[in-house]
């Protein structure tokens, strides 16, 4: 397993915001975590990546614990977070967001093959190097977080709802691309709330409800499941 | 002519101090939304290490400093150097005990917190250091002439040398004494003088110890030990002159084994010693005619001077500009900063270690602070106590400059500290003209006149919405 987590509380001050969430994700692969607004995907993707301490339980990350590692030390260790939102600094160019991806990389020749990866993946972002990445739409921006995230030739991908907010094509566009990276050998955890697109997409999935996994198993599975279906694929 | 153009450099000198300060306040703020009120007093930390070091350091590297002398070129660079680089600990130091533990509290406790650094480094820097000098230890004798060679001295009071303690003797010529009391007007200059023409009792020795004098001694030192009589001779390591002697007076010092160590911190104001020519660079005399009711015409001569030291603190602040410059927007660390002031979080997932580059934003505005009060004490020479209204004035001003700037946009701390120069310079230089009584007393006042009405008019500063930068 590249990933375990293992029976993982989190509290917000007196909230508890996850109870006992496990989850496994095997490299390779691309696991889903899907569930309702509030269910706690963030939560969890942020206990992993070391953005927030879980209260109990425990974040194998490649055979070694990382539960309380700082984020910023597990990036040059091969785990990269796209936060909700895209977390883009809109205050630097395009050019410096993506440089900024490969912040703990030190090989200039890997970086430059990497990033001319990035900008084959997303030819839009080519196009506005030079501007300012608070100028990009919605869209651009998701791509420039996902493009930004290979640069740090990541081994376990952290997506927090890239399709948030997306016109259908660029939802269409994005998933493509995730499968893409994911043919590359990346290995991908995926949070969405578009349960339809992520099961489609995904080998494994985890449905949260109310900061428990409630299900989990093949995404194919889960797609004909009757519970699913109802509660999160509009019947 | 002569005025407008005195003025202008006037203003693009203290501009230059005032931007170098408001870079500190802006950056920070830039980082972590707070406001560090202590910044104003790392540019008096700044002025009086520099002080310190000049008095201190300078003489034990044997750099002269007395009256006259005017030491190397690379003297005044350590003293900047080290200044910032002291400084540059403090604020290390200041972010790490006092603002990282509360990082996450709310502002409020941020804003109380500030204060408190910025109160506990203006008393601690009232206090009077006095880790003195190996050479105060004991003045055990004083000797007044040569002996029967160039190696010995005679004693004109018993002293007992004691085994194992070093000792130096300090040879004052009685001649620079007199020359350097009477120039800073130092209560024992008669007692001196007089002792030189009637040879009366000796004045205190108490006076050579004030660093104000800036007196540099030849000190040699004996070779003997054990109990000596008034009037016996005893052996010294280096033979003197008798040129040397003539009229001079000797102090003699146990040396402790620690290193000296004399900080004129304190609560009263300290001269820093003349590190620069005091040079002309370039002059020209304009003359003014004015005509009289009598039909006749007087002329008036008024010359525009730019000095070395102008030229040296517009220099010195220009070029550690440009160097921030550099480092903000054009280095991988510079990226990070802005980075991480546009939003802490998503650059902790870029492997940004933000502990780091906070803590090299407090120790580079604080280094941009020392250099700032270090150009300071060479303009104005006479350093104040660090709770005095000038430093209180000048940080108000810096952090008013950064505000009209647009707090947290580093270019609209550089244009802010400028306007203020310029608004107050010429604010005062249009009130003469105008012929108010006593304008630059309202200097004060245009700057913060400029305050409130930037505030009323763009409230988030000059540059503070237009561009999103942030650092
Ligand atoms: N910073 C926070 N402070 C307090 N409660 C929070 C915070 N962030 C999330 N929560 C709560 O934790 C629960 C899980 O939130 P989250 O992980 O964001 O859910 P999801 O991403 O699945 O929509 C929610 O009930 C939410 O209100
Ligand atoms: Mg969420």
């Amino acid at each position: 397993m590249l990933l375990s987590v293992h029976d993982l509380d989190v509290h917000y001050g007196a909230i508890q915001a996850l109870s006992g969430v496990s989850l496994e994700v095997e490299a390779g692969q691309i696991v889903t975590l899907i569930g309702g607004n509030g269910a706690g995907k963030t939560t969890t993707l942020r206990a992993i990546s070391g953005m927030i301490r879980p209260t109990r339980g425990r974040v194998m990350f490649d055979g070694r614990e990382i539960t309380s590692t700082p984020a910023h030390a597990l990036v040059s260790r091969g785990l990269c977070h796209v936060p909700e939102g895209r977390g883009i600094f809109a205050n630097l160019s395009v050019s410096e967001n993506l440089d900024l991806g490969a912040y703990c990389r030190h090989d200039r020749l890997g970086i430059a093959e990497d990033r001319e990866r990035a900008l084959e993946l997303f030819p839009r972002l080519r196009e506005r190097l030079k501007q300012n990445a608070g100028t990009l739409s919605g869209g651009e921006q998701q791509m420039l977080a996902i493009g930004r995230a290979l640069l740090s030739r990541p081994r376990l991908l952290l997506l927090d709802e890239p399709s948030l907010g997306l016109a259908p094509q660029l939802v269409q566009l994005i998933f493509t691309i995730i499968r893409e990276i994911n043919g590359t050998g990346t290995t991908v955890l995926l949070v969405e709330q578009n349960a339809h697109m992520a099961l489609a997409v995904a080998h494994r999935a985890y449905v949260l409800q109310t900061g428990r996994v409630v299900k989990s198993g093949p995404a194919r599975q889960l797609l004909e499941d009757p519970d699913v279906k109802k509660a999160y694929l509009g019947g | 002519m002569a005025d407008f153009l005195q003025t202008l450099l006037n203003a693009v000198t203290i501009g230059s101090l005032l931007a170098l300060v408001a870079l500190g306040y802006t950056m920070v703020y830039g980082i972590l939304k707070l406001i560090n009120f202590a910044h104003s007093d790392v540019v008096v930390l700044g002025a009086w290490t520099s002080v310190t070091l000049a008095v201190v350091l300078l003489p034990r590297l044997g750099v002269g400093l007395e009256a006259g002398s005017i030491p190397p070129v690379w003297a005044g660079v350590l003293v900047l150097v080290l200044a910032m680089m002291i400084c540059g600990g403090v604020g290390f130091l200041i972010e790490r005990l006092a603002y990282k533990p509360i990082r996450k509290a709310p502002r409020l406790n941020a804003l109380i917190t500030a204060i408190g650094v910025s109160l506990l480094l203006q008393n601690v820097g009232q206090l009077q250091y006095t880790i003195i000098d190996n050479q105060s230890l004991e003045t055990s004798g004083l000797m007044q002439e040569r002996g029967t060679d160039a190696r010995t001295i005679r004693l004109a009071q018993a002293i007992e040398l004691e085994e194992g303690t070093q000792y130096a003797i300090r040879l004052y010529r009685i001649a620079d004494i007199v020359r350097a009391t009477e120039a800073i007007g130092h209560p024992e200059a008669e007692a001196w003088k007089r002792y030189v023409t009637e040879r009366s009792a000796l004045p205190s020795l108490g006076t050579l110890s004030d660093t104000r004098l800036r007196l540099s001694p030849r000190t040699i030192v004996p070779e003997v030990s054990g109990r000596f009589e008034a009037g016996s001779d005893i052996g010294i390591a280096q033979p003197i002159g008798r040129s040397e002697t003539r009229d001079a007076v000797f102090e003699l010092y146990a040396i402790s084994p620690h290193p000296p160590l004399k900080l004129p911190f304190g609560a009263m104001p300290q001269r820093i010693p003349e590190l620069l020519p005091q040079k002309t660079l370039v002059q020209h005399d304009f003359t003014t005619e004015i005509a009289q009711a009598d039909g006749s015409v007087v002329r008036i001569e008024k010359p525009l001077r730019i000095t070395l030291l102008d030229i040296v603190i517009v220099g010195t602040a220009v070029i550690l500009m440009l160097l921030l410059e550099l480092l903000v927007y054009r280095t991988k660390v510079g990226r990070a900063m802005r980075a991480l002031s546009y939003n802490m979080e998503t650059a902790q997932l870029m492997g940004i270690p933000v502990n780091r580059i906070v803590s090299l934003t407090f120790v580079i505005g604080a280094m941009l602070a020392a250099a700032a009060g270090f150009l300071y004490a060479l303009k104005y020479t006479q350093i104040q106590q660090p709770a005095h209204t000038t430093w209180v004035l000048l940080g108000l001003k810096a952090f008013v400059a950064a505000v009209v700037g647009g707090i947290g946009n580093l270019r609209g701390a550089v244009v802010g500290g400028f306007l203020i120069a310029f608004i107050e310079q010429f604010g005062a230089y249009l009130g003469q003209q105008a012929g108010w009584q006593n304008s630059s007393a309202y200097t004060d006042v245009f700057a913060f006149v400029l305050l409130i009405i930037v505030l009323l008019v763009r409230p988030a500063g000059l540059f503070g919405s237009a561009v999103r930068e942030k650092v």
